[in-house]
């Protein structure tokens, strides 16, 4: 037998049979017939339809609440009060109180029908203007404050001089100092949070805006004056929405009183039974949750939501009987997903050969009312002397929650943007600038080579040119590049995989596939190992009944159930040698399993069909169980991608129009080169929508937002793409590091790749997303006022 | 709400039509009218109006409807409020027809009416009785899947998949206007639809091999 922590290493490139190919996805056919059954298409008996009656002001007090006429309703059978009098809402479109009926039309006239008397309070929507003289707070630090200056990498000596000088409200107990030695957080740190002077908490003041202490590193001061170009700029993006095309929603129903059944759309099918309980105060274990497919989720999927309770509770009040509700699209927009904003003024120092030496930058940005942190800056590149300061700005927008690779885009557009104005400055091509600096990257070969294929595809060196020089015509065309990475590291994972004496084979997990192939993915892992075709193993996944699993976020499902996946294989083929090695008159190490049939490897003759040597199993099936992480070294972590973007800007209209578009991206070990790149076209292709039309408009007036609908929440359609290009970086220096998250790195690179490409092509900077006609001509003509005039 | 007439009126009826003739349109006319021709581009502004002329009162209770949906009559009570698209995901479950928008905007509900792709959420579903309604679910399955479905398998032209089936079906209502599209005509003939998980580069070239499959078809 082979070692036991290498028996599960990946297969030799040549030995691999489906890895690393391109198969198409499994559930391909389902989908595009129109077969496959998503939440929100689930029909089950006697089904109630859910409408919920919102809170239309951004900030208010429920002061009554009047469902009496409601309750009259023909074919009304539960009303539920969410957030009755007394309740503060923080946002427009907040849930109020929930109606179930017969159907639609029934539960939308009866929530009509329901009287809510609120108290307006003053609301706080513009996350857009430059917080000014925002005051350091100087009060007692509690236990977030002092986690969230660890978790913002603020330098040991401030944190120490912050602990002592302004104190803490909270014991720092045994299990908080474990947790932060387990951290690694530094013996000076945690000396001084033992030994800081214990406070009464003070109340925080109710400002819109709150400071987090400066972080610096290096000389800043130094830094600049070494510096012989400096490039100063503005740049941000707004709040987004995630869009997802299957609004957020279930259906919920009761078996019994005390079991709750949930078809829900989610990414997190394993991770919400606990969640259901607490807020129905069941025990976890009574709850069942369902998934077969899912409309979409980027990151706006992992809880059960307020929604997800109630729907659960209006059923319950209905006698158990299964109620659907699915966010209508406004809802979907105004409170089921946020991107936070960012926003920052930024000075760049460098030598005259492009050697980066400092960067200063102050920020700002919403993440809702809980404010939210700074993006990663400067990205990628760690310039030797920063100074950095971020205002979070506490707003009525809504609550955020994870976009596609969380605050990376946000970090990248601003510190691409900062590197690319600098790079006009030096006169110097944004691509040598970058490599010039790729020392103090931490993948310096991996970008290299990746920007260099990336040029290839893009035919870089003879199509940019220098800022502004984009032709003598109306239209300008320019060329703009951005770097990008990731860690996507592989999530917990269970897999149980049984092998039945008539030779078929079932793999169950508590997983989810988001349309990123997930299901593929771990077939053609299965199937590598145990030498069969894909279509010979069935898979369950999508239910909390099977071995939990993680929530599919920060790309870190494939490097978990492809490594759980291969375990569970291996294990179950080792114990099937086993069982069939006397048969062929071999020890078990001596055989092998090629092609559906199982032999042995010095004498390929003798061998058994698959079905033949299952036979052999008697009455017993084989179950073998996987986990992540579980023995040997399958994954690992981090990754770096390349974009670059060619674009035409009408000077005239302002209207950017995409001609082509390159990313290169590594991801370690592809399991399935078809659906990897597809991943990565659609990274694309969000980065265009992101950069050019999206934005969650808000009404400063009455705190709501404007576009709440797909009119004018607009994403971008098949004509608005340009050319695509895609390489993925495969063999030797990727391979070896297993299997690495897909899903965000390359959503990362493409905003900042355009605005840099705009740029380029006008010869000015449109610091602001999304790069709208408005904002173009706006740019253009600086003199005649626009849109950023107030910051 | 006791006044609601759950039989039809005929003075009331009367009155209707003959405001809608004397004022030109009226406000239930301008619905149908706007939810047809935005909807049905290839359907003239005559014809609708045409239509229009006939319009029976019905409703606000539930009244017999009955439609043509892929080849089989199918009945149920209807509020005449109730759009197609619902009354074919709720009523018939025929769920390939996504609710996205619902407005009218995303394409995700793309049906075939008299062979012209409507968004069903945008026409009310007494309005389809009389008419040919194809829907994804005819078109092929797994195991005998459509030429299009097949080639938006083969390119990966879907990620979550739940855009696929009005794309699929605009796709079959462009390539019979346009058997034989360039890259351009595709980039035109599938405006109308959107999808989020950016599955556009398959998209186009799946749309190029099925023009080719279906060809002749």
């Amino acid at each position: 037998m082979a070692d036991e922590t290498t028996k599960y290493d990946w297969p030799a490139a040549n030995e691999r049979t489906l890895i690393g190919k391109r198969v198409s996805r499994v559930d391909g056919p389902l989908k595009s017939s129109g077969r496959a059954k998503y939440t929100y298409d689930v029909h089950r008996p006697g089904m109630l339809y859910g409408s919920v009656v919102r809170c239309p002001y951004a900030h208010a007090k429920v002061t009554a609440v009047d469902t009496s006429a409601a309750e009259k309703m023909p074919g009304v059978a539960a009303v539920h009060v969410i957030q009755g009098p007394g309740s503060e809402i923080h946002w427009a479109g907040d849930d109020v109180v929930v109606v179930a009926a017969v159907d639609e039309p029934s539960a939308s006239d009866a929530a009509r029908a329901v009287k809510v008397e609120y108290q307006p309070l003053p609301h706080f929507v513009d996350d857009f203007t430059q917080p000014k003289n925002v005051p350091e707070e100087h009060g007692p630090l509690d236990q977030e404050d002092f986690i969230t200056m660890l978790r913002n990498d603020v330098p040991d000596p401030q944190i120490v001089s912050a602990l002592q000088t302004r104190g803490i409200t909270f014991k720092p107990e045994k299990r908080l100092l474990d947790r932060l030695r387990e951290n690694e957080v530094s013996e000076s740190v945690i000396s001084a949070v033992q030994s800081a002077p214990v406070k009464p908490a003070e109340e925080k003041p109710a400002a819109h805006y709150r400071k987090e202490a400066e972080q610096t590193k290096g000389d800043p001061e130094k830094g600049f004056k070494e510096a012989e170009v400096v490039s100063e700029g503005v740049y941000g993006c707004p709040v987004i929405t995630h869009c997802c095309l299957e609004s957020h929603g279930s259906i919920a129903e009761w078996p019994d009183s005390e079991h709750l059944f949930s078809h829900i759309s989610t990414q997190n099918v394993s991770g919400l039974a606990g969640q259901f309980a607490q807020g129905l105060k069941i025990p976890a274990g009574n709850v069942h949750v369902h998934q077969d497919h899912i409309g979409g989720g980027f990151g706006s999927k992992f809880g059960v939501d307020r929604w997800g309770v109630y729907t659960a509770e209006v059923s319950r009040k209905a006698g158990g009987k299964p109620v659907r509700y699915m966010l209508e699209r406004a809802p979907e927009l105004e409170v089921a997903g946020c991107r936070p904003s960012a926003h920052a003024r930024v000075k760049v120092g460098a030598k005259k050969d492009g050697t980066l030496l400092a960067w200063e930058s102050e920020s700002w940005g919403t993440g809702g009312p809980g404010g939210g942190g700074p993006p990663p800056m400067p990205y990628v590149l760690e310039i030797p002397n920063q100074r950095k300061q971020h205002v979070a700005v506490l707003t009525n927008i809504g609550p955020a929650r994870a976009w596609r690779a969380p605050n990376h885009p946000q970090g990248c557009l601003i510190t691409m943007s900062a590197l690319d104005d600098l790079a006009a400055k030096l006169n110097m091509d944004p691509v040598e600038l970058l490599l010039k600096n790729l020392s103090i990257t931490q993948r310096a070969d991996v970008y290299r080579e990746e920007l260099g294929i990336a040029s290839g595809l893009m035919d870089w060196k003879k199509n940019w040119h220098p800022r502004g020089q984009g032709g003598s015509g109306v239209t300008k065309r320019g060329l703009g590049v951005a770097i990008h990475t990731w860690g996507g590291r592989g999530h917990e994972s269970n897999c149980a995989l049984t092998i039945h004496p008539d030779g078929s084979v079932d793999i169950k997990m508590g997983s989810q596939d988001l349309g990123t192939g997930t299901r593929t993915a771990i077939l053609m892992v299965a199937g590598d190992t145990l030498g069969l075709p894909i279509d010979k193993i069935q898979l369950y996944i999508g239910d909390n009944q099977y071995p939990p699993d993680g929530g599919s976020g920060g790309s870190t499902t494939i490097g978990g159930v492809s490594s759980s996946t291969r375990r569970a294989a291996v294990n179950a083929r080792d114990q099937l040698l086993a069982k069939v090695a006397p048969a062929l008159n071999a020890k078990p190490e001596e055989l092998e399993i090629v092609n559906g049939a199982v032999r042995v490897k010095s004498a390929p003759t003798r061998r058994l069909l698959w079905k033949d040597a299952c036979a052999r199993l008697g009455t017993q099936p084989i179950q073998a169980m996987g986990k992540n992480p579980g023995p040997g070294d399958l994954i690992s972590s981090g990754v770096g991608g390349a974009v670059m973007a060619d674009v035409s800007v009408d000077t005239e209209t302002g209207i950017v129009k995409m001609n082509k578009m390159a990313c290169v991206q590594d991801c370690g070990l592809i399991i399935n080169l078809k659906t990897a790149e597809s991943q990565v076209y659609g990274a694309m292709i969000m980065g265009i929508a992101t950069t050019l039309y999206e934005e969650k408009v808000m009404d400063q007036t009455t705190g709501t937002m404007l576009n709440p609908n797909m009119d004018f929440y607009r994403l971008a359609g098949i004509g608005d793409v340009g050319e695509l290009k895609v390489h993925m970086m495969t063999g030797k220096g990727y391979d070896e590091r297993g299997p690495i998250g897909l899903g965000e790195p390359p959503t990362v690179g493409p905003m900042a790749a355009i605005a840099n490409a705009v740029a380029n092509a006008i010869g000015v900077r449109v610091p602001f997303m999304p790069i709208t006609p408005e904002r173009v001509i706006a740019a253009l003509n600086p003199n005649e006022g626009g849109s950023h005039a107030s910051v | 709400m006791d006044d609601r007439p759950d039989k039809k009126k005929p003075n009331q009826q009367k009155k209707s039509s003959s405001s809608s003739s004397s004022s030109g349109v009226s406000r239930r006319d301008f619905l149908k009218i706007s939810g047809v021709s935005a909807a049905v581009p290839l359907v003239s502004e005559v014809s609708a109006l045409a239509m229009a002329d006939d319009v029976k009162e019905l409703g606000p209770g539930k009244v017999p409807v009955t439609l043509s949906v892929n080849g089989k009559r199918l009945n149920a009570q209807l509020e005449p409020r109730v759009t197609l698209l619902d009354a074919l995901r709720d009523k018939f479950e025929l769920t390939g027809a996504k609710r996205v928008c619902d407005r009218g905007t995303c394409g995700a509900c793309t049906i075939l009416m008299d062979d012209k792709p409507v968004y069903s959420c945008s026409v009310l579903a007494i309005d389809a009785q009389g008419r040919e309604i194809t829907t994804i679910e005819s078109l092929g399955e797994p195991g005998k899947l459509h030429p299009i479905q097949q080639a938006f398998v083969d390119h990966d032209a879907q990620q979550c998949g739940f855009c696929t089936p009005g794309f699929v079906m605009a796709t079959k209502a462009f390539l019979e206007r346009n058997p034989s599209p360039t890259l351009e005509e595709i980039k035109h003939g599938l405006g109308g639809n959107f999808c989020r998980c950016g599955t556009y580069a398959g998209m186009r070239e799946a749309v190029m091999q099925a023009a080719k499959t279906t060809k002749g078809a």
